[in-house]
């Protein structure tokens, strides 16, 4: 380990996280827009399910490396290329969760609502979303993680991020710089994870604090 | 041109599947990488979780473990080794092994720990010893869990297995680094969609595995749920 390297280097290593946190941090909200349609979709009409769930376990199973190299043609060598990717790969997580957090909602407290006088779009909103906070934040946690540590593979398409130092430190036979890389990305992926874990506590106040 | 034309048109193209190098022999590296690391790590991560399981103890670590490990960058583990190993086969035998150990480990933990405490009463009743109840009721009925976690994790080493070409070993990965450093897109597309259909493959595979050996039994109470 180097320690100068870290003093010398430090507007680049500034920069470099910053791209890193955009990428995954981007790339898990996008999923998570996308997610909540397709997620109230699916909950409400039950034959989208099956089908959907089926089309999202395959494109997870595609390994990123080769999802960046399919939008190469349109996309190029872009972040918008890898944001595109991981955004896909954040909607195959959040998405189930989305659905398992609304049809987890009880019957009784649906019915209650509508009781009291609510439409079903005020019912979902008012009621049932913010019961399926918990769940799709667990969805959104995983997620955020999963980018922020997948954004490195970009590097090896040319899309900077903390991952050049793995590419670089490699070539130049220089672990200093690839332990700044994981050390970075995991204390990152750590940080964002705990910022969920308060927005969580913040929605949901009915809940224990564990 | 899209990037299917550029992948249709170099997979199908007849040298590619001849000579040293080929697609079938890259293509066999790759699993061989892939399927040597999943099996080292079902055999730590079963009998741990399963062990877990079944006493309780060491739950909330193997809880956080999973958590903690999709946010190791698994390139960032691969170049680490590579510089600090050299050319050793153990670069990448252990970044594959660490990566697929959590999800095996975690879903034998959950599959065991959440048998119907009724259904371990009866076979407790029913005179089992703690090693028949283990290998007669509760890894039977985890059963289906266990294989989630072997697919989860052969996905994901198999997706790994792409960059463990990156530092100078074989497998698909070969075409896509050999092909980006040459400025050609064509075996990069090509390689991509070898890796697409090897993943597709896996989870073909472990659907029909599942059939096999989750027992009949279990099947039809889940179909009636």
């Amino acid at each position: 380990m180097n320690w100068s390297f870290i003093p010398s280097h430090i507007s680049d290593i500034w920069q470099y996280t910053r791209d890193t946190a955009q990428l995954g941090v981007l790339s898990a909200l996008f999923g998570l827009v996308i997610s909540l349609p397709l997620g109230i979709a699916a909950a409400r009409w039950r034959w989208f399910y099956p089908p959907a769930l089926t089309v999202v376990n395959v494109l997870y199973a595609i390994p990123a490396i080769a999802l960046f190299i399919v939008l190469i043609p349109s996309l190029g060598l872009t972040d918008t290329n890898v944001t595109v990717a991981l955004t896909l790969y954040s909607l195959c997580v959040i998405f189930p969760n989305v659905v398992a957090g609304l049809h987890a909602v009880p019957d009784s407290v649906r019915q209650s609502a509508t009781a009291m006088g609510y439409g079903a779009l005020r019912r979902l909103v008012q009621v049932e979303l913010p019961l399926a906070v918990p769940v799709i934040i667990a969805g959104l946690r995983v997620a955020m993680v999963s980018s922020i540590s997948l954004s490195s593979i970009g590097q090896l398409i040319g899309v900077y991020s903390l991952g050049y130092y793995f590419i670089d430190g490699y070539q130049r036979a220089f672990p200093t710089e690839i332990y700044i890389g994981l050390v970075l990305i995991i204390a990152l992926a750590v940080i964002c994870d705990l910022v969920l874990v308060g927005v969580r506590r913040v929605l949901t106040p009915w809940m224990a604090r564990s | 041109m899209s990037y299917f034309s550029y992948a249709w048109g170099w997979v199908t193209q007849r040298v590619n599947w001849h000579g040293s190098g080929d697609i079938p022999q890259q293509v066999l590296a790759h699993l061989g990488y892939a399927g040597v690391s999943l099996l080292i790590a079902a055999v730590i991560a079963i009998p741990a979780g399963v062990a877990v399981g079944h006493t309780g103890r060491g739950a909330v670590f193997v809880v956080n473990l999973a958590n903690a490990w999709r946010a190791i960058p698994t390139l960032g583990l691969l170049v680490l080794l590579a510089v600090e190993l050299t050319f050793s086969p153990l670069s990448w035998l252990v970044p594959l092994v660490v990566l697929a150990i959590p999800p095996i480990l975690v879903n034998a933990y959950e599959g065991v720990a959440g048998v119907d405490p009724g259904v371990r009463d009866a076979a407790n009743g029913a005179g089992m010893t703690a090693w028949q109840q283990v290998t007669r009721v509760e890894v039977p009925i985890a059963l289906p869990l266990i294989l989630v976690g072997l697919r989860t994790a052969a996905i994901f080493v198999v997706a790994t297995a792409t960059i463990v070409a990156y530092i100078g070993f074989g497998g698909v990965g070969r075409f896509i680094f050999d092909g980006l450093a040459q400025y050609n897109f064509s075996p990069v597309a090509g390689g991509a969609l070898v890796l697409m259909v090897l993943a597709v493959l896996v989870l073909v595979f472990f659907a029909v595995l599942a059939r096999l050996v989750v027992p009949a039994g279990l099947r039809k109470q889940r179909r009636s749920e």
